[in-house]
């Protein structure tokens, strides 16, 4: 899980230094600080288990197996992308990894990855799907008719909400009544759970759970997992000095940086050491700067091909 | 050939449905009130018994989160037939419709397919009223990705909506709950229709008509009074909104020089005005006069039987405007208009023309 969180951080880290290249001509939303939940809960998951995601999808579709070469040319705007330059950063999909779709509407994957679900009970296939969902879309009507239908077929699937704080500047306390947003995957009949979503040990104990009552037929569950957004909501840099929310805010939850948090407990226990994180790091680098690489090579598409695929 | 039977429409979508579920393991029926004992109209009467709960499934009232899950089930191979029983209440599915149904094909490069139909009833009479009677079908066919199919026979009621089902993109189905009754000879057994575009149902040199759904009922009785009084319109059963297919109506237009179309939603900014913008476009030179758009006044649906009575359109609308074009005489006119009168017998315009009872 180290390596998955590191390999994600890199990705994303080199997309931020390069997004000034003005190349990568489309939003990004980086997931830099939100690592942890991605990566625990795949961790959980099976070939054949799907995702859905949301606009801000890298982590989600990198822990799941997705193709790095592929996304980044899909940021690129290039031929080879995953979406063949349809989509931009936040249409990421991948259909070998399991990575069904991301969409950039708020709330709008979580009925999709509902009928993920309904699809494997119809087809009595042992899968679960997987519907990462931010603290905003708990203000969709969306999610409640989803959760409601959920829960009512006891469908294989996972609710994963990253509550980072934030719908772009505006606070979740700006958004929603102070409660125990728990209430909202109980209240309707959902497994609910709180838990640390910069621990992704603690994730993927989680997960696991939720993944098993899936597969046996107990029905969904509806995690929720507090985690920060270290960027920009939008962009690669750090908007801090904007004062939508404070630096110590920022520093006690980067303080508690997924990354560094499992790094110190590795490294305490003797599962790793400094060389071994440094080595990981530099195999990534290399692995990133090729995938930039075979990416940028990839040939732009063909604007003949604009109107192809409108219907199959 | 299979034989055909007289049956309704409504009857004709039963056996449609009955007929898909059969053919397609992967399809199943979902909508508010599909199961129950008014079974959407009779159109999924007994669909429950035989197929299952888990085929024909009863659905929260919770119509944007259903569509999305049929989307999702969609992508994984299902093929979901949801219903409507108002277009008005998809209004509620629209985000899902718009943006995750129509663009999903296109998105992935081809990589997904969104196999649905989606069955939208469109209200009228017993004052239905500003939110129970709305066509809207210029909203969907405004969608690059979606289909929209607008029936009119019971043949082509049971035909598209088998191609419908068959089809592997999202198709937007609008059923008049008038045509329901309507009755015609239909196939029996598995026979689906490709969604491919008009029809002609009347000959004619003098004038083309172009009409969809319930108006094509009124522009086909306006074609037989008006034919026997030496006025021939060349009318057409549009079906398909998109793909909209004109090359056949333009061909006619040239050899006509006039065209009126007929809505069965809202005139301004319908199907018709974008019918008679590619015409100007492509058979300008052709033209012998202005065409007409007849539709629904720019105004909500009233309750009102007073009310409705100005509101909704028929085919005397559509003989007046033939004449206008072709300049019938007065005599011509009166009587025309007063044998499509005649035919309603004079019940109420809040219910069902028994003119068009059928079969055709």
């Amino acid at each position: 899980m180290l390596r998955d969180m590191l390999r994600i951080r890199v990705a994303e880290e080199e997309i931020a230094n390069r997004y000034s290249q003005q190349k990568m001509r489309c939003p990004v939303h980086l997931s830099i600080g939100q690592e942890a939940v991605a990566v625990g809960v795949s961790h959980a998951l099976q070939d054949g288990d799907q995702i859905v995601s949301t606009h801000r999808c890298h982590a989600h579709y990198l822990a799941k197996g997705g193709n790095l070469t592929a996304m980044l040319a899909e940021l690129l705007g290039k031929e080879t992308g995953c979406c063949g330059g349809r989509g931009g950063s936040m249409h990421l999909f991948d259909l070998a990894a399991g990575v069904l779709l991301s969409l950039p509407i708020v709330g709008a994957s979580i009925p999709v990855g509902v009928g993920a679900a309904l699809a494997f009970q119809q087809e009595q296939k042992p899968n679960v799907a997987v519907i990462y969902l931010g603290d905003a879309s708990l203000e969709e009507g969306v999610y409640h008719e989803s959760a409601n239908f959920a829960a009512l077929k006891k469908l294989p699937v996972i609710f994963v909400c990253e509550n980072n704080l934030y719908s772009v500047y505006t606070a979740l306390k700006d958004r929603q009544p102070s409660r125990v947003l728990t209430d909202l995957g109980s209240a309707h009949g959902l497994h609910a759970v709180h838990l640390d979503g910069n621990d992704v040990r603690a994730v993927n104990d989680a997960a696991a759970i939720a993944v098993n009552r899936a597969r046996s037929g107990d029905g969904p569950s509806f995690l929720l997992a507090d985690t920060y957004r270290w960027r920009e909501h939008c962009g690669p840099n750090y908007d801090n000095t904007l004062g939508y929310r404070t630096v110590a805010e920022f520093e006690h939850w980067r303080a508690r940086d997924p990354i560094a948090v499992l790094q110190r407990e590795l490294l305490s226990l003797g599962d790793v050491t400094e060389r071994d994180i440094e080595a990981m790091l530099a195999g990534f680098r290399s692995e990133v700067e090729a995938a930039f690489s075979a990416a940028e090579a990839a040939p732009m598409p063909n604007p003949v091909t604009v109107a192809r695929g409108i219907y199959a | 050939m299979p034989e055909a039977r007289v049956i309704t429409a409504g009857a004709a979508i039963r056996e449609a449905l009955d007929l898909a579920l059969d053919k397609h393991p992967e399809s199943y029926v979902m909508g508010e009130g599909v199961a129950d004992p008014g079974g959407i109209f009779g159109t999924t009467t007994g669909l429950v018994e035989k197929y299952g709960a888990s085929r024909v499934v009863e659905m929260p009232v919770a119509e944007n989160g259903l569509t999305g899950i049929a989307i999702g089930s969609a992508l994984m191979g299902r093929r979901p037939i949801m219903t409507h029983q108002r277009v008005d209440f998809a209004l509620l599915c629209l985000e899902q419709l718009f943006n995750t149904a129509a663009k999903s094909h296109y998105v992935t490069n081809g990589a997904h397919r969104v196999p649905m139909t989606v069955r939208l009833i469109i209200g009228r009479g017993w004052g239905q009223g500003p939110q129970h009677s709305q066509s809207l079908e210029t909203l969907f066919a405004y969608i690059p990705g979606l289909k929209v199919v607008m029936p009119s026979t019971p043949a082509d009621f049971k035909g598209l909506l088998l191609g419908a089902i068959a089809d592997d993109n999202p198709v937007i189905f609008l059923e008049h709950r008038w045509l329901h009754y309507v009755k015609g000879a239909v196939a029996e057994g598995y026979a689906a229709m490709a969604l491919d575009g008009p029809r002609r149902i009347h000959d004619g040199r003098d004038v083309t008509i172009v009409a969809s759904s319930y108006m094509t009922l009124e522009a086909r009785r306006a074609a037989v009074a008006l034919a026997s009084r030496g006025c021939h319109a060349d009318v057409f059963d549009l079906r398909m909104l998109r793909p909209l297919k004109l090359d056949e109506i333009i061909a006619s237009v040239r050899r006509t020089g006039k065209l009126v179309v007929c809505d069965t939603g809202w005139k301004i900014l319908g199907p018709g005005a974008e019918i008679v913008a590619q015409i100007v476009e492509q058979a300008f030179d052709a033209l012998k006069r202005a065409p007409i758009r007849l539709g629904l006044p720019d105004h909500p649906t009233p309750s009102s039987l007073a009310l409705a009575e100005v509101y909704y359109p028929d085919s005397t609308h559509i003989i007046d405007a033939v004449a206008g074009l072709c300049d019938l005489g007065e005599g011509d006119i009166t009587s025309a208009r007063q044998e499509v009168l005649d035919a309603r017998k004079g019940v109420p315009i809040d219910k069902p023309d028994p003119a068009f009872e059928g079969p055709f």
